[in-house]
């Protein structure tokens, strides 16, 4: 990855230790979710850890390199059709039990992809502001 | 165990107290922040045990003095909602900056009657 | 195969599958939100006809029992608002898919739109509290969006202001939810008001319906709380406006509060004191500062806040004939100020302008729009043979059948001042000359944005028929039954 070298956003150490972490951060928000019912967890702790991590990415390589891996489109895809999953897998099992395993992994996705779009869209806001002064 | 029931409506008056006196859009919205946070306490408070412990259900452990689990779920979706009306009245601010250039809740006026 | 839980499910999931598509295909938004809207009244009145024979249907979410699961529940008062909140939406989609075409994004709008519906049908059938609650935010959180959809300073000056009051009125009740858990440990609201029946009213629940009174009487702006519905209603596009002034006020205002007054700690003749003082305040404030208005959605917007003192007034002296007088009221509230509201973006669409003084003779250059804000305005001033005469009488009526002349005297004064400032702001506008100096902006409306409004009309024409046996007098009654329960004996 020559985004490294690149001159936008921090410095070259915490690239690095970005470029190491970031896969970590995303396994654990992932086991979080997984484990919501037998140890403290669930899936929006799961989401808000994922989120966490493309907010690293953001802050370490600038605004292009995290939106090229998570475009405008797919936030909003995955929120759609995670929230659509979500209430299909309620409304099918709405007379037993709940007791299923694509719900943390839904609302995981919900948690992450909308919290970061909500950073990504206050950082726009903020950023059309200095343009147009 | 009073003091602190007094200590949360002492916080809330103050979110109260910013909301109304404040003219600075950021300072209203974090005296909307400090009201949620000030009920959110108060919701938790309700369901404290005195001694109890944390809810959760294990086979090896007796269902005997916890402490009230549902207002720990409620305040977990009050949160939530908090966090989106914070956040859409952050980039209603954001937007009103950019049309009227300015921060004061005196000088937004262009609504009369 | 339960329909109740479709309530919430259809216009969540048309809000959620809106954004996959609508950006490609222009079109899917209004499709989709159409669709959803059709169906959910489709399923509201079919709930009404269950509701004839079976006065209370449930539904337990996961098959837990009611005190500890969670609980939808739909009687005679929730229906009777479902199928008003769900066929204006049904109208007011209809209507959006020409008048939103001056908009980019379409898309979002169509998506807070149904979760705003989302929210409304969640507030009318939850069965406990604190999801009423949640259901309510969604749907103010939705609307305080929708109000600054333009991007327009006024909008966002009006929506930051409707965010802020909105939450410290959503703070204030969520104080109350907490006290009243605390005191009786429970959430589902036929437990609740079991638990308070036995344990006695305390100085707690004088405490927490004072709080109720200021978080719900906000949102149904009543006049010491009233300062964001004007700016809010008039900056708002046109059919969110109808929106918000037709069913969003008395869904989360009217229904909430008298769902908690009448249903959970019964009512007392301090809380029926407190809700008249209200009602009269806000009737005469609003009605005079109407006058003062010339833009036309502000107008109606005061006109609002003073027809919601007249439903609080039914609602506060509360005997069988004047619930039956505010319900009715609340009926033909809906659907006579939405038809306004609508009309207003017709007029203001095709004259160019929103300034009562600047048009004329609107009735000569669109008979459609002319006509149907003639019916309109007639039914919510109370000229004899509309809905809105009756409905006002009976509750005049109810005023002197409850030994109170003074509040009749002062709902007659009230009505006449709503006729004044009505024909001070129609009769100009709608006769007079055709003019010429605005023809460069006008344009004719769109059949999609004239269906609406004729449907209405009729409906304000016929909406009479409520009131006669074999008609829909069960319908009207079923709403009754369930406030009456919990009326002073």
């Amino acid at each position: 990855m020559d985004t490294v070298k690149d001159s936008k956003g921090m410095t070259l150490i915490v690239k690095t230790v970005t470029r190491i972490t970031i896969g970590f951060i995303l396994l654990y928000g992932i086991y979080i979710s997984l484990n919501g019912d037998s140890a403290p967890g669930g899936g929006f702790a799961g989401g808000v850890i994922i989120a966490l991590s493309l907010v690293h990415v953001m802050l370490a390589f600038g605004k292009e390199v995290a939106l090229k891996r998570l475009h405008s489109y797919a936030m909003r895809f995955s929120i759609s059709i995670a929230s659509l999953v979500f209430l299909y897998v309620v409304m099918i099992r709405w007379h037993g039990s709940y007791s299923h395993i694509v719900i943390p992994l839904a609302e995981m996705v919900i948690v992450g992809a909308g919290l970061f779009a909500i950073f990504v869209a206050l950082v726009l806001l903020s950023k059309s502001d200095k343009d147009s002064e | 165990m009073i003091t602190v029931y007094i200590l949360c409506l002492v916080l809330f008056s103050v979110g109260l107290y910013c909301i109304l006196r404040k003219r600075n859009l950021i300072k209203i919205i974090i005296g909307i922040g400090i009201m949620e946070y000030a009920v959110n306490l108060f919701f938790i408070l309700s369901g404290y045990r005195t001694e109890g412990r944390s809810p959760i259900f294990a086979s090896d452990q007796a269902i005997k003095n916890m402490v009230d689990p549902l207002p720990q779920a409620i305040v977990s979706t009050l949160i939530v909602i908090g966090l989106s009306l914070t956040l859409l009245i952050i980039s209603i601010a954001i937007r009103i900056y950019e049309k009227y250039g300015t921060f004061d809740i005196t000088r937004i006026n262009k609504l009369k009657g | 195969m339960n329909l109740i839980p479709f309530l919430i499910v259809i216009p969540l999931a048309a809000a959620f599958f809106i954004p996959l598509v609508g950006k490609r295909i222009k079109i899917s938004g209004d499709i989709i939100s159409i669709a959803a809207t059709i169906s959910l009244s489709g399923i509201s009145i079919f709930l009404a006809s269950l509701i004839a024979t079976q006065k209370v249907l449930m539904f337990e979410v996961g098959k837990w029992a009611a005190p500890m699961g969670i609980s939808m529940v739909v009687d005679g008062f929730s229906v009777f608002m479902l199928v008003i909140v769900n066929s204006i939406a049904f109208l007011v989609a209809l209507y959006s898919t020409g008048y939103i075409k001056k908009y980019t994004d379409t898309w979002k709008f169509y998506t807070l739109f149904m979760l705003m519906v989302g929210g409304m049908n969640g507030v009318l059938i939850a069965g406990d509290l604190f999801n009423m609650y949640v259901a309510l935010e969604i749907a103010a959180i939705a609307g305080y969006a929708l109000v600054a959809f333009g991007i327009d300073a006024e909008g966002l000056e009006a929506s930051f202001k409707y965010a802020v009051m909105g939450a410290v009125g959503s703070s204030f009740m969520l104080m109350g939810i907490a006290l009243l858990y605390s005191y009786t440990s429970t959430l589902n609201m036929a437990d609740m008001a079991n638990v308070i029946a036995n344990k006695g009213a305390s100085k707690i629940i004088l405490f927490v319906s004072a709080l109720f009174i200021m978080g719900f009487g906000l949102k149904a702006a009543l006049v010491p709380f009233h300062a964001w519905l004007p700016d809010a209603h008039s900056s708002a596009p046109t059919p969110i406006s109808a929106m918000l002034s037709g069913v969003l006020i008395k869904v989360l205002g009217i229904y909430a509060l008298s769902r908690i007054f009448f249903n959970i700690f019964g009512m007392t003749p301090k809380i029926s004191m407190i809700l008249i003082g209200l009602a009269v305040i806000s009737m005469v404030v609003a009605g005079i500062l109407a006058f003062g208005q010339y833009d036309i959605k502000r107008l109606l917007a005061y006109s609002s806040i003073s027809q919601i003192g007249y439903i609080a007034l039914g609602l506060g002296i509360a005997t069988p004939l004047s619930i039956m007088g505010a319900l009715f009221h609340l009926f033909n509230h809906s659907i006579s100020k939405s038809l306004l509201f609508l009309n207003a973006g017709a007029i203001e669409s095709s004259m160019g302008t929103r300034d009562l003084r600047k048009m004329t003779g609107v009735l000569a250059r669109s008979p459609v729009i002319g006509y149907t804000n003639l019916i309109g305005a007639m039914s919510i001033s109370g000229i004899p043979p509309l809905g809105g005469f009756w409905s006002k009488i009976i509750i005049i009526f109810a005023c002197i059948q409850a030994d109170r002349p003074v509040l009749a005297f002062i709902a007659i004064a009230v009505s006449i001042l709503t006729l004044g400032y009505y024909f001070k702001a129609v009769t100009p506008v709608l006769f007079g000359s055709k003019g010429t100096h605005l023809d460069n902006k006008s344009k004719p409306i769109t059949v999609t944005m004239a269906v609406p409004m004729v449907i209405l009309a009729i409906l304000s024409v016929v909406s009479v028929l409520l009131l006669l046996p074999n008609t829909g007098r069960s319908f009207l009654d079923g709403a009754i039954a369930v406030l009456v329960k919990g009326a002073i004996r």
